[in-house]
């Protein structure tokens, strides 16, 4: 007969410390991301994150690559606020050539920025209630999204990776019914919007799920290098639209949200509340897009002169910061995209311990993470 | 605080560091690998510049060294300052002193640049490659890395 182990309690009735894998496929971690877990029960002890599973080496192939070639290269980053990756890069060629563009150039770029902006936060917004349990959420926000992908195919032929930037301004004219889509756009969500409030954000299984959850100081978010909507809803005001405005965010008039209680539910409310600031954007320039040239003629092989250049934008999910080290050829030297998605990652070790693992579920929703802009 | 007084706040602290003209931005100085943590530690505690946050962190491959390029930012006082250090070689002697107990962002972004430019540091909590596997050979972002595979160079 075989023996049987006798099994004995941990003297403090505790369990021993144990570790599992959460992804890398994973339906939480929207990418493949391995987080390695330890636990003690259900509580989380220590979370090591495992990157790499996407990571394309886009830093090391910009060492090849032309400048306008470059560009096509980051939508493939943060797919959600592909045009603003793209921006980044054009603005960083721009400011090394000393160009400035039109007037026209700068308003449209904030213009699809913007909307990019809004079609990421629905998205995330749809798969944040989808992740804690709500499934509803995921086809309401689908539904407004749409909207803007159809707005950006018409516009320039793509709904997802635009690549309507190129160095010295927009690859061509905006379509002739961009104005008249956009403002049905924004009176359709208009009435949208507060649905979502009343759908998801006062509903008490939501709350309880989010509020006093995964909460990050300031200080810690500064010393994380944590950015974005995640970073002010601990109150650190971090905007780079306020702080180093570029393209035409200096001749309009919005709100930095910031909330202080630093929890997934405030992380949560900034980002609902950004995207009524956003819609205020758009609809203080739609009307007043200026008229001229959509293009600065720029050489069909760029070379930046020798230096270093840093550009600064803010996309959907925080600071993108690309820095060039040019020695004055074709292709840059040295080439580095700080993205926001890394910086943030690592903090999620230090704000989901002690909290249980359906906890750190909404945490990552809040977070948003796009897993090729951690990995790149 | 303007770069210009910036400066001269820096040449008043430490008076013989090299400052270089690559970025017309920031004010950019060149630190002896040495003192690059005190030198931090006071940009960061000091009043005057209370350089919180580091907002990239990155290194750079050259002929003769590796070079790590801090890009620091005051969250109070909103100016902002590059800091670089250089290894003493590529290989044998490519370390630095970590930073991550002054800029908790460092622990990830040094590893980062351990993986991809073998740049170790010193003090760093947990020193492993990131992105690549345990046993990769080689550090990818190195001008002399070679990969017939899947490096194409045109």
């Amino acid at each position: 007969m075989e023996e049987v182990k006798q099994i004995t309690l941990h003297p403090q009735g505790r369990t021993e410390e144990y570790f599992i894998n959460m992804g890398p496929q994973h339906p939480a971690t929207h990418g493949v991301l391995r987080l390695l877990l330890t636990l003690d029960g259900e509580i989380i002890k220590r979370v090591d994150p495992d990157l790499g599973y996407i990571h394309r080496s886009i830093e090391k192939m910009t060492e090849h690559d032309t400048y306008r070639q470059i560009v096509h290269l980051t939508d493939r980053m943060d797919y959600l606020s592909a045009h603003i990756n793209n921006e980044a890069v054009c603005l960083v060629v721009e400011k090394a050539l000393e160009l400035e563009v039109p007037d026209r150039v700068k308003v449209v770029r904030t213009i699809l920025a913007e909307l990019t902006r809004i079609a990421s936060h629905l998205l995330w917004w749809g798969v944040t209630g989808m992740d804690i349990g709500a499934l509803t959420t995921f086809m309401y926000a689908f539904r407004d999204r749409e909207m803007i992908n159809d707005i950006m195919e018409e516009n320039c032929g793509a709904r997802l990776t635009m690549n309507y930037n190129v160095p010295g301004g927009l690859m061509w004219d905006i379509h002739p019914n961009f104005q008249r889509r956009v403002k049905a756009f924004i009176k359709h969500f208009k009435t949208k919007l507060p649905e979502f409030d009343r759908l998801l954000s006062d509903n008490i299984i939501f709350r309880k799920r989010t509020e006093g959850i995964g909460v990050l100081s300031a200080e810690d978010a500064i010393s994380f290098g944590v950015t974005g909507p995640a970073a002010r809803a601990s109150g650190v005001s971090c905007d780079i639209r306020k702080k180093q405005p570029y393209s035409a965010y200096d001749r309009v008039e919005f709100k930095e949200i910031l909330d202080t209680r630093g929890d997934t539910f405030a992380r949560y409310k900034v980002r609902i509340h950004e995207m009524w600031e956003s819609l205020h954007i758009i609809e203080q320039l739609i009307d007043n897009i200026p008229e001229g040239d959509y293009q600065v003629k720029t050489n069909a092989v760029i070379k930046l002169p020798k230096g270093e250049y840093y550009q600064r934008v803010e996309t959907a999910r925080g600071e993108l910061g690309v820095y060039v080290v040019s020695d004055g050829k074709k292709s840059p030297y040295r080439m580095k995209f700080r993205s926001p998605g890394f910086s943030n990652l690592s903090v999620i070790d230090h704000v989901a311990r002690g909290y249980k693992v359906a906890d750190l579920v909404a945490i990552m929703a809040t977070f948003d993470f796009v897993i090729p802009d951690i990995d790149r | 605080m303007t770069n210009e007084e910036l400066k001269a706040l820096i040449q008043d602290w430490v008076p013989d560091l090299e400052f270089t003209e690559d970025s017309k931005e920031f004010v950019t100085v060149v630190v002896p690998r040495g003192s690059l943590r005190d030198f931090l530690r006071k940009l960061k505690t000091d009043e005057r510049t209370r350089l919180d946050y580091l907002f990239c962190l990155t290194g750079v491959d050259y002929p003769d060294y590796l070079e790590v390029v801090y890009h620091l930012e005051s969250t109070t006082l909103h100016h902002r300052l590059v800091v670089k250090a250089r290894t003493q070689d590529r290989a044998d002697h490519a370390v630095l002193d970590t930073v991550s107990d002054l800029y908790r962002t460092a622990e990830f972004h040094e590893r980062e640049v351990y993986d991809l430019l073998g740049v170790r540091f010193t003090g760093h909590p947990d020193l492993r490659r990131l992105f690549l596997t345990d046993d990769w050979v080689g550090h990818p972002l190195r001008k002399d890395y070679t990969d017939e595979a899947n490096i194409i160079n045109r």
